[in-house]
């Protein structure tokens, strides 16, 4: 084999090979819709964020709209703070709620965003006035057995 | 019984002896790299010896393993009732560990023997020697070339095993099972991070390509140049290579994916 055979050979392979990882980049990651640079961020305050995860979606209506960009917790108010990547070809009124769902009974938690109808729009570094915590599956249960243990009058012995 | 315990500090010491030498020749071989790096007809030569001639072998084994991993995946997953997961299961599994491991273990296999014995006859007929005496550095000609195409062909080749590998899934698991072919995709794009997982897979399999590569040249370099010796070494670079990539592998996951939530 003669050497410009083995440069067309090697170069081949080495195309194949980058064809790979760019298949990787963009059809099995998503380095496309991955651009954590561009949209606006609104930030959120909630009491109890459960399971929520930096990248988690921001979804409204179903629709994925952004991404978690960073939780963090307040010092003084012991609230946390999530802010949220938003596309900036979405925008949502001032009087939006931000509450943090589950997708599923056991999958994962997201963001959705609820528009009002207050024709002001958040921009860029925004609050989301109202807000509502994510369910907490012990709370609810032990608040189940709470009020059940008030209905029922507790038997003399 | 003093035979014994000499016998076992021989051991010892000589296998801590042996280990400084490998230190040191990668050391050697890591100076002459420069040199080597532009001779790029060498390099290519080695890539389409290693790399090309590996490719079919890469590429079946991604298919098949990405297909048993899909037909488990689902067996597994259709009792929690989220089959749809699949793609996520097979791409993380293929880009984080099984694509930069497998192909390690199949190139130490396939290619480093096939350098280790080229480069220990070199040796055991003197050609090395030889090399030597018309001022030809054996290291900057012989091993750094095939050093460098271990390093440069592994991640290439790690690339072509993963995408073969969900190729595979995708077979098994959207055309004969009927998985969803949207949320086979778009579930694995939604928990597939292109800097955490890819970019961490390839770093893996650079890494891989470097020990793999430093220790068929080292095990051909100084093989005995006898027979049996040649044999021996070939024995030991597939040995050992595939028990440091799988060493690597563990402190290589646990330094990049460990409190990753």
């Amino acid at each position: 084999m003669n050497r410009s055979r083995f440069d067309f050979v090697v170069g081949l392979f080495v195309a194949i090979g980058l064809l790979a990882m760019v298949f990787m980049a963009l059809k099995v990651g998503n380095l496309a819709s991955f651009d954590s640079g561009s949209g606006y961020v609104l930030e959120a305050r909630f009491d109890n964020i459960g399971g929520l995860k930096v990248r988690a979606p921001v979804k409204s209506a179903g629709v994925v709209v952004g991404r978690v960009d960073s939780v963090g917790l307040d010092k003084e108010t012991f609230e946390a703070i999530v802010r949220l990547r938003i596309t900036s070809d979405y925008r949502f009124s001032k009087d939006t709620i931000a509450s943090i769902l589950t997708s599923g009974l056991l999958g994962e938690q997201y963001v959705g965003l609820e528009s009002g109808g207050d024709p002001v729009y958040l921009a860029q570094g925004d609050r989301v006035g109202k807000t509502q915590s994510a369910m907490i599956l012990e709370k609810l249960i032990s608040q189940f057995l709470f009020s059940k243990a008030a209905e029922t009058p507790a038997k003399a012995p | 019984m003093i035979a014994s315990i000499e016998a076992l500090g021989h051991f010892i010491t000589s296998r801590v002896e042996r280990l400084g030498l490998a230190a040191r020749f990668s050391g050697a071989i890591l100076l002459v790299l420069w040199v080597s790096i532009r001779r790029t007809s060498l390099i290519i030569r080695e890539l389409y010896f290693s790399g090309v001639r590996s490719l079919s072998i890469i590429a079946v084994s991604g298919l098949f393993v990405g297909m048993v991993l899909a037909v488990q995946g689902y067996e597994v997953l259709q009792r929690y009732g989220s089959a749809e997961s699949l793609g996520v299961i097979v791409a993380l599994s293929l880009v984080r560990e099984l694509g930069p491991v497998v192909t390690a273990l199949l190139f130490a296999g396939r290619a480093s023997s096939a350098v280790t014995a080229e480069i220990a006859l070199m040796r055991a007929t003197e050609q090395l020697a030889a090399m030597d005496m018309m001022a030809v550095d054996p290291l900057s000609r012989v091993g750094a070339p095939r050093f460098l195409a271990a390093i440069l062909s592994m991640p290439l080749l790690a690339a072509i095993f993963t995408s073969a590998g969900i190729c595979g899934a995708w077979i098994i698991g959207v055309k004969l099972i009927g998985i969803d072919d949207g949320a086979f995709w778009s579930q694995m794009q939604a928990n597939v991070d292109v800097r955490i997982d890819v970019l961490n897979g390839l770093l893996k399999s650079i890494v891989f390509g470097t020990a793999v590569g430093l220790i068929s040249v080292f095990e051909g370099y100084f093989a005995v140049p006898t027979t049996e010796g040649i044999a021996s070494a070939t024995t030991r670079t597939v040995v050992i290579s595939s028990l440091s990539v799988l060493l690597l592998d563990l402190v290589l996951t646990v330094m990049m994916f460990r409190g990753l939530s």
